[in-house]
């Protein structure tokens, strides 16, 4: 049985196991940390930032640092805050997010990032770089405009043996998300609807599955993202 | 004091903003109590006749006479804003933004399932009473300097009414996390 220790966030006391990456930490206090790339039970990546924190005056991604006794963490801070905000905007300039047209709007984390950071127009310009879709597969389909290479498919998304289906290609400002095909082909309808709701935006969709739930029912038409952290506290 | 002046127009939009302007039902008496119209769809008046307070402007520039009348507005109103997704980032008429010009026009007139085979000459509108089509949608605040931003496709009627409540008042503006919406 690992130790427990004690640790603060924004001067809440806060108890957790040792070792456990701030992130869920956090949600076991009830305490809410933005994230985009990170999934509870998945070795954390640290992609995309959205979860910086400020530890002992230093930025830190919380998905990827463990938590020690005696921690002293900023989480919602203006600065954290707004630091947060330009990475969700500076993620909508870079891909092409037309959320009117999207499947996944309503349901899409970034998108509701932008919500709860009250995003009414990004600071920079957009890029509208060209990118491609790749609708080859029997029952996905991946549209790269909208990827922000989280990699949370490639860390979670495994066939029965084992091997990655999906996986990053190129480097830099050249990478893409890539499926193999012939691994796609032997997913199972359940596996298929994991990888698209694993997906934090409208990335990777199942096919005949588009504009499920209506208006005014989806996911983040009401409540904010991580409301539902903020509400519960298990411990 | 006078009523504060209203101007608006649809650009490269498809007036659904100008149908959530209407969406704010009964409250559009108390808007006229508010403010007077100017240029705008909604009195059918055509050109400026007077400087006005608030430009509001739906959709984004896709041709020059998008353009032109973007950059009427900034110089005869003293606020504008952008409203909805379109003038925002483009909006749909942007998603032609990663297509080369010269493959849209030849779908449109010449090999899409509509016109394949219907246009033997090949003829595409190239009058100079056109406008033309500029290489990209651009956003407004790309354009010109946009003042205030009110997202949504449409923006919701309660966000709009609220801005301009806001606005002519002077009081704080509320936004609720159910109005400000990007779709």
């Amino acid at each position: 049985m690992s130790d427990i220790v004690k640790f603060k966030i924004d001067g809440k006391e806060c108890v957790a196991d040792e070792g456990l990456n701030l992130v869920d930490a956090a949600k076991q206090n009830g305490i809410y940390i933005p994230t985009l790339c990170h999934l509870e039970g998945i070795k954390p990546a640290g992609s995309c930032r959205v979860c910086n924190v400020k530890i002992n005056g230093r930025f830190m991604t919380a998905c990827t640092t463990p938590v020690v006794d005696g921690m002293e963490i900023e989480n919602s801070t203006e600065d954290i805050q707004e630091l947060r905000k330009i990475i969700v905007e500076t993620l909508f300039v870079s891909g092409n997010h037309y959320c009117p047209a999207c499947e996944k709007s309503g349901c899409c984390e970034l998108q509701a990032l932008g919500y709860k950071f009250t995003m009414l127009v990004p600071r920079f310009p957009y890029a509208f770089e060209p990118k491609e879709v790749d609708a080859e597969s029997q029952k996905l389909y991946i549209d790269r405009n909208r990827c922000i290479l989280c990699k949370r498919c490639v860390r979670s998304i495994k066939s029965k043996d084992g091997k990655s289906i999906f996986a990053i290609k190129g480097r830099g400002h050249n990478a893409m998300i890539n499926i193999d095909h012939e691994l796609a082909a032997q997913m199972t309808d359940e596996e298929a609807t994991k990888a698209m709701d694993n997906c934090p935006v409208g990335s990777i969709l199942k096919k005949e599955r588009g504009y499920y739930t209506p208006i005014g029912s989806r996911k983040y038409d009401k409540e904010p993202i991580g409301s539902d952290i903020e509400e519960s506290v298990i411990i | 004091m006078s009523k504060p002046i209203v101007a608006t127009t649809s650009l490269a939009g498809c007036f659904g903003c100008h149908m959530s302007i209407l969406d704010i039902d009964e409250r559009i008496l108390d808007l006229f109590d508010l403010v007077e119209f100017n240029k705008s769809p909604i009195d059918d008046i055509k050109e400026f006749t007077k400087m006005c307070d608030i430009g509001i402007i739906e959709g984004g520039c896709c041709n020059s006479e998008n353009v032109h009348i973007l950059k009427d507005f900034r110089k005869n109103c003293k606020i504008l804003i952008s409203l909805g997704e379109c003038a925002i980032m483009g909006g749909l008429p942007a998603m032609r933004n990663n297509i080369p010009i010269e493959e849209c026009l030849r779908e449109a007139y010449l090999d899409g399932p509509s016109t394949k085979g219907h246009n033997p000459d090949g003829i595409m509108p190239n009058d100079e009473e056109l406008p033309i089509l500029l290489n990209k949608v651009y956003p407004c605040h790309e354009v010109v300097k946009i003042d205030y931003y009110l997202p949504g496709c449409p923006p919701r009627a309660d966000l709009i009414w609220n801005a301009l409540v806001a606005l002519v008042t002077g009081d704080e503006l509320k936004l609720p996390y159910e109005v400000v919406k990007f779709d």
